[in-house]
Formats: structure tokens, sequence, C-alpha cells
């Protein structure tokens, strides 16, 4: 991008002008993902303005893109030279925008093994609430020059900067493929997932619902094939499996449809984050689990309180997803001195407050 | 700069003398008398760390054998507004732990406890002391690893690997430390218990482990780390391939990841580094060859079969003049002997040398070649170099002697200018080794004053008194403005210097 472009000039512009009105601003991609975190505040500002992907390096498993960038378009650009993002960005509808991706920070069903959105970022160029346009970390794997600020940014819901560019790394395709479908009732599922994790196995993703455990194993044919045999269970063909990952991805599957009907009834939809290891949790409520035991979904009518509770004693904390009513606070509250390097860290970067107010806690 | 006037001299020696009772006062309260060094012939071996040419004495070492005497250390440090400096092994290469003048260096060598080893969820939680090595091996029964192998893996402790984020050779297919840790527990600069992330696979807020890993100390004091282990690979096989031409080697780099290979390691030495390790530990290194690369399959017996031929198909196709593969362990062992040995075998062939550390796109490794071919005549210096082609990392070695005081210059001019062409080239002036006190300069060129500032105040946000490693990795304006030169602009930053901004 030259210095001329207009684009990040109107976008310049626009957090100047929001910085000396006072006013917020709600930074928004295609929207896709409106309905999580707190409640948007502000005027919209469409970070849409900024896109395209100024580089893509495939032998430096290297993709450099704008914020506005169609997630879609994005995935369809590696795939033209049999790379991937390998930490499988959820769509939950068309749309999806890159810059969303990182603010929200979610990964899909590969990310036990594959690693998450933050674990393949290697650098990012952001507009603090200063106006400043800063790049931290770069396009190597190998980076340890000063804090590393784009990182930072993954997950942060926007409420640091608006992240204009970054740089992702990127993986080759998996060569080989196999989902194998178990039946297993819930507790057997997690030990036997902790146990396979023990092993060289190319376990890659997994997802129990409803006394049936998947797992997909990826890797290179030789691997993949031995693994299966050893496994065992029930082969699942390609193109149902690719469907049935796809869905689980992209909430569209068949327990994430009852799911949303359940909240339209006024039920709670949480994403529930727990050591892999962590027991059958016992809370009432429909359970999908992914990520070999580590990320749990819960579809339940019990009180918020009894969810956090029962979570945080087993070392994890619990995200109310969604909800027709946030009232009980979307993501799990901080615990000192962290809550204060929180607000520390957003008066640094946005000392006006000028970003997504609220997104992702009070006064952040 | 003047000289200060001997009166300055003399009441800066008394201020010393007068803080340093008052602080030995203070941590004597808090700590048993054997804790607490600060005579001058104690404290020398704590006045560097593993880059020995910067050293300072440090007002007073404490070394607490409880982490409630760290939270008290850190409370008094903070009450007295004294500079903290956290020390692990002292095996660092930036000077990250080098002593602070008016502040306590904090050894935390006596934590040095592997607290617990899950086979269950396949974690080790250990105390920030214990070596990196010794996980591996504590974990080894239960067959499984820690990845993350910085070659100073049998010294340095998982603390510093922490602090620097460090890398190893086998980074591109399983991570740096970053990657590799889930949970953190340590104090803040005011003393206070802090957790950063956690043993699920995220926490809840911003990602903090993120900018605390690579902080170089700079965020909080950790005094014990969770981390990931993996199963151990079955069987691992390499291959040392020969070129007779850097450029052909830089192309069989990029043919390897084109073709959709991710090495378990991937790494090259140019002819004088290979001539050097061949005559200490005679590893069969090709003396003919400009360049020679080792590529690492792991997996098990069936994948590594598989991919070892795709990658003996790329180097052959790329130019290769010899291949070999190994066929055993022993072999294996030989072939990385070399790589290994590095280090040492370039301090047996010139008195000194200096170890850049600075990373660029792969596809530029053989114009880095080049370009530093060039830079030994205008310095007239010679360098060896060692690449972790599979990340970019560079490890040229520039050799000199220290005694003549011009040799020195030279060689940090050498240097400055690898560094400078490594930012000029879409690179970074440090992969793994972090900036410390080594680099500050060359910060300069890589960001610009609003992104340093921006890095000021993060730090800030955790440390607001500014204790914890003051005046590390990232530079003032007035020692960017006396560096003078100004920063590489890359990227979308030409607009950070637009006066509307």
């Amino acid at each position: 991008m030259d210095a001329t472009d207009p684009a990040l000039h109107a976008l310049v512009d626009r957090v100047e002008r929001a910085r000396r009105d006072g006013a917020f601003l709600c930074l928004r991609g295609g929207g896709t993902k409106d309905f999580y975190g707190e409640a948007p505040q502000g005027e919209v500002l469409d970070t849409r303005l900024l896109h395209g992907t100024p580089s893509y390096e495939p032998t430096e498993l290297v993709v450099t893109t704008r914020c506005g960038t169609l997630l879609a378009e994005l995935e369809a650009l590696l795939a033209t030279q049999g790379q991937c993002l390998p930490f499988e960005p959820p769509h939950f509808a068309a749309g999806a925008t890159v810059g969303g991706m990182i603010a929200a920070g979610l990964s899909g069903p590969s990310r036990a093994s594959a690693g998450s959105v933050r674990d393949h970022v290697l650098g990012a160029t952001v507009l603090n609430g200063n106006g400043e346009v800063l790049s931290f970390g770069g396009q190597v794997i190998k980076n340890v020059a000063g804090y590393d600020v784009s990182r930072l940014m993954v997950g942060a819901m926007g409420t640091l900067g608006l992240i204009l560019e970054v740089s992702l790394k990127v993986l080759p395709l998996p060569r080989a493929s196999a989902t194998l479908r178990f039946a297993f009732d819930q507790a057997t599922a997690l030990t036997r997932l902790n146990a396979w994790g023990g092993m060289p196995l190319p376990l890659e993703a997994s997802a129990w619902w409803d006394g049936s455990l998947i797992v997909r194993l990826r890797g290179a044919e030789a691997a993949v094939q031995s693994a299966a045999l050893r496994l065992g269970g029930e082969r699942i063909e390609d193109r149902a499996a690719d469907a049935f990952w796809n869905g689980l991805r992209n909430h569209a599957d068949e327990f994430f449809q009852h799911a949303h009907g359940a909240v339209r009834d006024g039920a709670l939809l949480w994403r529930v984050g727990v050591p892999q290891t962590a027991p059958v949790l016992e809370l009432d409520g429909e359970t999908l689990i992914e990520w070999h035991g580590a990320q749990r979904w819960l579809v339940s009518t019990l009180p918020a309180a009894q969810v956090r509770a029962a979570t945080t004693e087993v070392g994890g904390h619990a995200t109310l997803f969604r909800a027709a009513s946030k009232e009980a606070g979307v993501f799990t509250p901080l615990v000192p001195p962290l809550d204060r390097i929180h607000r520390q860290l957003k008066q640094s970067f946005d000392p006006a407050g000028i970003f997504n107010p609220g997104r992702l806690y009070a006064g952040l | 700069m003047n000289a200060p006037l001997p009166t300055a001299v003399a009441e800066d020696a008394a201020e010393r003398v007068q803080r340093q009772a008052d602080v030995v006062a203070a941590l004597g309260a808090v700590l048993p008398p054997h804790a607490l060094l600060w005579h001058r012939e104690d404290t020398v071996p704590y006045e560097c760390d593993g880059l020995t040419a910067y050293r300072e004495q440090p007002l007073v070492v404490a070394l607490p054998e409880t982490e409630s005497q760290v939270a008290a250390v850190l409370r008094v440090c903070h009450a007295l507004d004294v500079p903290v400096v956290a020390r692990g092994a002292g095996t660092g290469l930036s000077g990250g732990a080098l002593p602070h003048k008016r502040g306590v260096t904090l050894s935390l060598a006596k934590f040095n406890r592997i607290v617990r080893l899950d086979p269950k969820a396949r974690t080790a939680t250990v105390q920030c002391g214990v070596r990196n090595l010794a996980i591996s091996e504590a974990a080894a029964p239960l067959g499984l690893y820690y990845a993350p192998d910085p070659s100073s893996q049998i010294a340095c402790s998982i603390g510093g690997n922490i602090a620097e984020n460090s890398g190893g050779v086998h980074c591109l297919k399983y991570g740096l430390t970053l990657h590799n840790v889930l949970k953190v527990r340590g104090y803040t600069a005011a003393g206070e218990a802090v957790t950063f992330g956690s043993e699920a696979l995220d926490a809840p807020g911003y990602d903090l482990m993120s900018v605390l890993v690579g902080s170089e100390g700079m965020l909080a004091v950790i005094v014990e780390a969770t981390v990931r282990l993996i199963p151990k690979p079955q069987v691992a096989r390499c291959i040392m391939a020969s070129f007779d031409d850097i450029r052909k080697a830089g192309d069989a780099v990029a043919n390897v990841i084109a073709a959709g290979i991710i090495p378990a390691g991937l790494e090259m030495l140019d002819k004088p580094m290979a001539a050097a390790v061949e005559s200490f530990v005679h590893a069969g290194y090709d003396l003919e060859a400009a360049a020679i690369l080792l590529c690492e399959s792991d997996g098990n017996i069936e994948e590594v079969e598989e991919e070892i031929g795709r990658m003996a198909a790329v180097m052959e196709s790329s130019g290769a003049s010899r291949i070999e593969v190994s066929e055993n362990e022993a072999q294996r062992l030989r072939f990385w002997s070399g790589r290994k040995n590095a280090f040492p075998a370039s301090g047996r062939i010139s008195p000194d040398y200096m170890c850049m550390d600075s990373t660029i796109p792969r596809k530029r490794l053989a114009d880095m070649l080049l370009a530093i071919q060039k830079m030994e005549q205008t310095h007239a210096l010679r360098c060896v170099n060692v690449f972790h082609a599979g990340d970019g990392n560079l490890h040229p070695l520039i050799l000199f002697d220290a005694n003549d005081p011009d040799q020195l210059h030279r060689a940090e001019r050498f240097g400055a200018d690898i560094l400078e062409a490594s930012v000029e080239m879409g690179g970074t002036v440090t992969g793994e080794h972090g900036v410390g006190i080594e680099k500050l300069s060359s910060m300069c060129v890589q960001f610009s004053p609003a992104e340093r500032e921006q890095m000021l105040a993060l730090k800030r946000a955790f440390d607001p008194k500014g204790l914890l490693n003051p005046g590390k990795v990232i530079p003032s304006l007035v020692r960017c403005a006396e560096y003078g030169k100004m920063h590489v602009k890359r990227g979308l930053l030409p607009f950070a210097d637009l006066p509307r901004f």
C-alpha cells in the first residue's frame, strides 16, 4: 500500500474525528459475529473499506492481507497453492472478514492439534486510538524484536485498535485425511482422547456428541492409514466427513442448529474452555465436546453463576456465546491484578476509549 | 560528552554506598543472610550473562528460595524504587540479564524443581530455573518431550526461554516457546501474584501470554510454568545435501516448502563454517561444497520413509552435488554434530566471534550470504555462517580479536550492517536471542518512534514505575537520535511519518 491509499486515509480520518468529537466507533466487517461478545456500541466503521492481499508467498508460508478481505476469498487464494489456514476459523455466515477473525480470535475443530489463530499471526499493522499507524512483528516465523503486540490483538474484540493488515503463517493442506466414528459415552470418549493424545498419532480434530465420538486423522498418507488401522472404529467416507467437519466449524451442524433454536427459547449457549483432562462436567444440558476435551459447548438453562462456578473449579472459564440476554456478562470476569493490567493496556492503546467500548468487558 | 568532574564521581560513589546499605537493610528483613550478596567479590559472577562484552556490577544480588521471598523482594524494591533484573541460568546472548548498576539482580537459580509431570494431560509444571533439557529428560520415560530446543538447552532455564521466546532447530514444525507454554505464574513489579494463560487452551480477556513471552523480564517476574509435552516421534532421519552454488542451496530450501513439506529441521552451513566444524568434530561434511543443507524428517517409520523420499527428490532436482541419508541414529547424530558445534568450532579458529541472530524471508538466504561476503571485504573481517534455513533465522559468526580495539569496532559495524540488511530484506533484527542491551540501536532501525512509544506504554501497563529490567529492549528516543539512522520503512509504515498524524 502506498502512502496515498484513500481507504487508509479515510480510516485514519474517521478515527481522528472520533477522537476529536469524543465519539465511539464500532469496528465492523461483515457483521457475521455481531452476536458475539457484549453489545456493539458506537457508530459503525466499516472495515471492508480496506481490503486485498498485498503479498502471498507460498514458499515462505506467509500471506499478508488486509482487514476487509473476505475470509472465503483468502482461503480460496491459499487453496490455489495447496495451502490453508490450519486453525480453521469459523464462517458463521457469508461475509466473514480477516479483521473479524483476528479480533474475535475464534479457531475451529483443528485447534487443539494445529494451534490457534494467535499461534499463526506473524505480524500486524494497527491503527491505535491516537490515529497512529503502527507495525509489529513481521513476515518471518522467528522474531523477538520488541513485545509481540501483533498477537495481543487476537481476541481483543477490537478494543485495542483497528487491525489494518495482518501477516499469517499458512501451511500446506494435509496430504491425507481419515474420519472415524466410535460409539462411546462422554467419559469413555474423554479417557480415550487423553490416551491417544499421548501417542505419536496424527490425531487432528475430535468431536463428541450424543454417544458418538468422531475423530479426524490428518497428515502423511502412511501415517494416517496406519493410525486408522490402529484406532479401529467405523470409517466415514470423505464427502460425509467433510460435510460434518465444515458444519461443526461453521456452527451449521445439527447440534448448533438445535442450540440456536434453544437460545431463541431462552436457553444459553456456553463455550466452556477447560483443561483437556477435566472430567465430565455435571451441568444439566446438551453438550458437544471438541479439541480433545478442551472445548465444551453447553446448551443449558442453568443460572450463569452455576456454570461459571463449575468451570472455574476445574481450571477453566465459560463464555456466554449466544444468549437472548447477556446480563450475566459474556466473558468470565478477570481477577486482580489482571483486570488492572487490562484497563491500563486499553488506556495505552486507546486513551480516548474510541474503539468498541464495552465489547469485551465494561470499561475497556 | 565531557567527563564528569572528580567531585561528582565521589558524590556518585557515596550515594551508591548509601543506597546499597539501604537496600541491603531492607532486603535483609525479608531474606536469610546467605540469600543476599553485595560485596564485590561475591557479585562478580553476576556481572554479565552469555554476552560477555557488556558488564555491570549489580548493587545487590538476591537469591530467594521461596515464592514468598520473591514477592517480598519485589515489594521492597517497589517501595524503594529500585530496579529489578531477573536472572535465570545467565546463558542469554543479548545481555538481557545485564545487571542494573542501581538495581537488584534477582537470581531465580534456586527455583529448579520439576513440580509435576502429568502424562494424561501431557504437561510439565516446572519452576522457572529448571533447565530446558531437564524437562525432556524427565518426560522421556513417558514417551514425551518438550519441543523447543535452543542450542544452549543443556544449560538454559525455562524462565529464560520464556523471557526470550526461544526457538531452536525445530521451530518450523513445532513452534516457538510461545506455542508450547500453557500457563505461567509469577509476580508483578509490585509483588502481586499473577497467573497468565491457563491449562485450558485459552483464557478470558487479552492474550497477555503473547506479550509476556519474549518480553525479556520487563513485564513480570515468573516463577513457574506449565508447558506442553508432545509424543516423541518414533524415528527421525536426516538428509545431508551438498551444493556447489549458494543460490542452488537457497532455491532448494524454497523448493522443499513449495513441495508441501514441513521438515522437522532444515539447516544450512556455508563453506567456511563446514571447514571449521569438520576439523573440530569430523562429521563427514563435504569440504568442496559452497553450502550444505541438513534436512530432517520425523514421525512414524512409514511417514518418515515417504517424506525422506520426497525431500531427497527435491534436493536432487534442485541440483545437489551430493546427497547422503542417515541410515541409523548414530549417523543422524553425526550429521548434526557439526551443526550443533558451530559455535565452539568458531571459537577454535578465532580469538573472538560475534554471533548475529536476524531473520529474513527464506527466499533471500542466498542474497544475504552474498551480501555478507561483500561485507567481509568492506570490514576486512571473516564471517562464517550457520542458518536455521527452515525459518530464515541467520547466525552469522563474525570472527575478530577483541584485543584489537579497531577489530572490535569493525566487528560491531559489520554486525549492524547485517541487521540493517535483514530489515531491508523484510526481516527482523533478532529471531531468538532477544534485543537485550546488544541490539537496542538496531531497534531504532526496525521500529518508528510511535511504535517504540506504544511498546513503552505497554510496559507501563504492567509495570507503571518502570522497575523491571529497565533500559533493555526498547530504546529511548534520545538513543535513537544519537544512533542517527532512520528506521527502515515497511508496508503501511510510510503513513506514520506524514505530518497529519
